[in-house]
């Protein structure tokens, strides 16, 4: 559940499924191993390490986030495989300076709460996992 | 399976509708589709209608019944479909399916949305009810944020440099800009025919590399189609245009996508259903309607539904493939940026432009010698995938 997930990425700790069958890591958790769709899965901390995929600097915001512009939204590949979605903790014009160059650099998840919002499913808090480069630029 | 055509279609003026309700802007092309189809009401048989964010925009969902009712078709089952951007297609498909099956001879399908009245921050926050619910929407994705991760990913993944690829997407919105100039319906009919690359790169970033040039605009508006068996069809109009083949895929979260979000999986996936049912291959195609939410996702979509290579169609696209006057005429009506994108109505007003550019009574952008054409619609990040092929020939 998703509340378990939070509350460890709150702690510095990212939590993941390992798959007993295929040896493929899944994140965050679900029924199903999302590489071959085994239930036989355990569950695991993983390093907290990878690399940014993708970004992009947000300037237009939904209704409930308005507040938070402009923010980075990234894309980051694991360590151990999954990619997760979160927010680039760097200055957005410094990220925008960047551009592409900001794509492979190393980072570390951490979890951070921000406001909560009418439509989040968790109602308790609203928690970010935040991706913190490395290495500084 | 028995063989369906398509009757009567229906299209309201695309744009700000503050005046008129989701029920209003059905009924508006409903009637129009009806009136072109030579059948009576006690024809229809089930209304298909299509709805993404009734709930968010106008506090309203149980929508199909009023629909129904609305256009005098008390009584008949009336299903609403939800799958986002794709509702009105995925009706659609639901519709043709049911028609072949023998469930129903004659169903009336649409759709209606309106975004624009909404304003921009309720617009945003409802369309980005599509993304992961959970795990995405709490770093405030957006979908200009999706298609701008995808943008920058494929930047990197072929190995184009990010300027030139946004010289590729300026040229998508130039060439739906200038399309949907000259559509009557449209919501820009008039308006930004004659960009320039600068007027896209240099508008307003919304999400990096994403400027609102990109982006299709919000709108508020509706489209219907009468769907029947090929025999009915036959029988009561000249000019049946026959659903070929349809396909519909599905994808989860973006972030479980990964890196393959460029490749655009679940919409390979429908594109290969649709032809593989239609007994036909990309090079039958004539032109397409497909997926512009962004300038991005029409250079992604043309690649996934097999028209290019991966990491071609930006080339193509620069190179004039997708013009009026290219190899594949793409996004004739002017497509999602050009004309508009009411979500739950999008998918059939794409049917509406396909039809009548295959019957040579196209509202705008007439193309010549036109008879199998292809529908590509997108719901949340490559999420819900519907692709119909329509033509003049039965087969
Ligand atoms: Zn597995």
């Amino acid at each position: 559940m998703f509340k378990d997930f939070f509350n460890a990425l709150l702690e510095g700790k990212l939590i993941g499924l390992k798959c007993n069958d295929c040896g493929s890591y899944t994140c965050p958790p679900k029924a199903t191993c999302n590489n071959c769709g085994s239930r036989n899965l355990v569950k695991v901390e993983l390093s907290g390490k990878g690399r940014i995929l993708s970004f992009t600097t947000t300037y237009v915001a939904p209704a409930g986030y308005e507040k938070e512009v402009p923010y980075v939204v990234a894309m980051v590949e694991l360590e151990e495989g999954p990619c997760i979605m979160g927010r680039l903790e760097i200055d957005p014009e410094k990220a925008e300076k960047l551009g592409q160059h900001l794509i492979d650099m190393e980072v570390r998840v951490y979890g951070k709460e921000f406001p909560n919002e009418p439509f989040y499913p968790d109602k308790e808090k609203r928690v970010v996992p935040m991706f913190k480069l490395e290495r500084p630029v | 399976m028995r063989k369906v055509a398509v009757l009567g279609v229906g299209m309201s003026k695309f744009g700000k509708h503050p005046n008129r309700s989701l029920v209003d802007l059905f009924a508006e092309a409903f009637f129009e589709a009806f009136e072109s189809s030579n059948i009576e009401l006690k024809d229809i048989e089930a209304i298909y209608y299509g709805n993404f964010v009734g709930e968010m925009t106008d506090g309203s969902a149980n929508l199909a019944g009023f629909m129904a009712d609305e256009v005098g078709l008390k009584g008949i089952p009336a299903i609403r479909f939800e799958g986002a951007c794709a509702s009105s297609s995925v009706a659609f498909r639901e519709a043709v399916k049911a028609v072949a099956a023998g469930h129903y001879d004659c169903v009336a399908v649409g759709g209606s949305e309106r975004l624009l009245s909404a304003g921009t921050a309720i617009g945003t926050r409802a369309l980005a009810t599509a993304v992961d619910g959970v795990y995405e929407i709490t770093a405030g994705l957006t979908f200009p944020g999706v298609f701008a991760l995808a943008a920058r990913l494929y930047s990197k993944v072929y190995e184009v440099p990010l300027e030139k690829l946004k010289e590729a997407m300026a040229y998508v919105s130039i060439k739906n800009h200038k399309n949907g100039a000259a559509n009557p319906k449209g919501q820009f009919y008039g308006k930004y025919g004659n960009l320039k690359v600068e007027d896209v790169l240099n508008s307003r970033m919304i999400c990096s590399p994403i400027t609102l040039l990109d982006c299709c605009p919000m709108t508020d508006g509706g489209a219907a189609a009468i769907v029947a068996s090929a025999d009915l069809a036959e029988k009561v109009i000249d000019d049946p245009i026959y659903v070929l083949g349809t396909g519909q895929a599905s994808a989860g979260s973006l972030f479980r996508q990964g890196k393959e979000m460029v490749k655009a999986l679940s919409r390979k996936r429908s594109a290969e259903m649709a032809f593989k049912e239609a007994k036909l291959t990309p090079k039958d195609v004539d032109f397409v309607e497909l997926h512009d939410c962004f300038t991005i996702a029409e250079i992604i979509a043309l690649e996934a539904m097999g028209f290019f290579e991966y990491g071609e169609a930006w080339k193509a696209t620069l190179d004039g493939a997708t013009s009026l006057d290219g190899e594949l005429p793409v996004n004739p009506d002017g497509g999602l940026i050009g004309k508009g994108h009411p979500v739950g109505a999008t998918g059939v007003s794409q049917v509406y432009t396909v039809v009548k550019q295959l019957r040579g009574k196209a509202d705008c952008n007439q193309l010549k010698n036109v008879e199998t054409a292809m529908t590509d619609t997108l719901g949340g990040d490559f999420t819900t995938l519907v692709n119909i092929i329509l033509s003049i020939h039965k087969r």
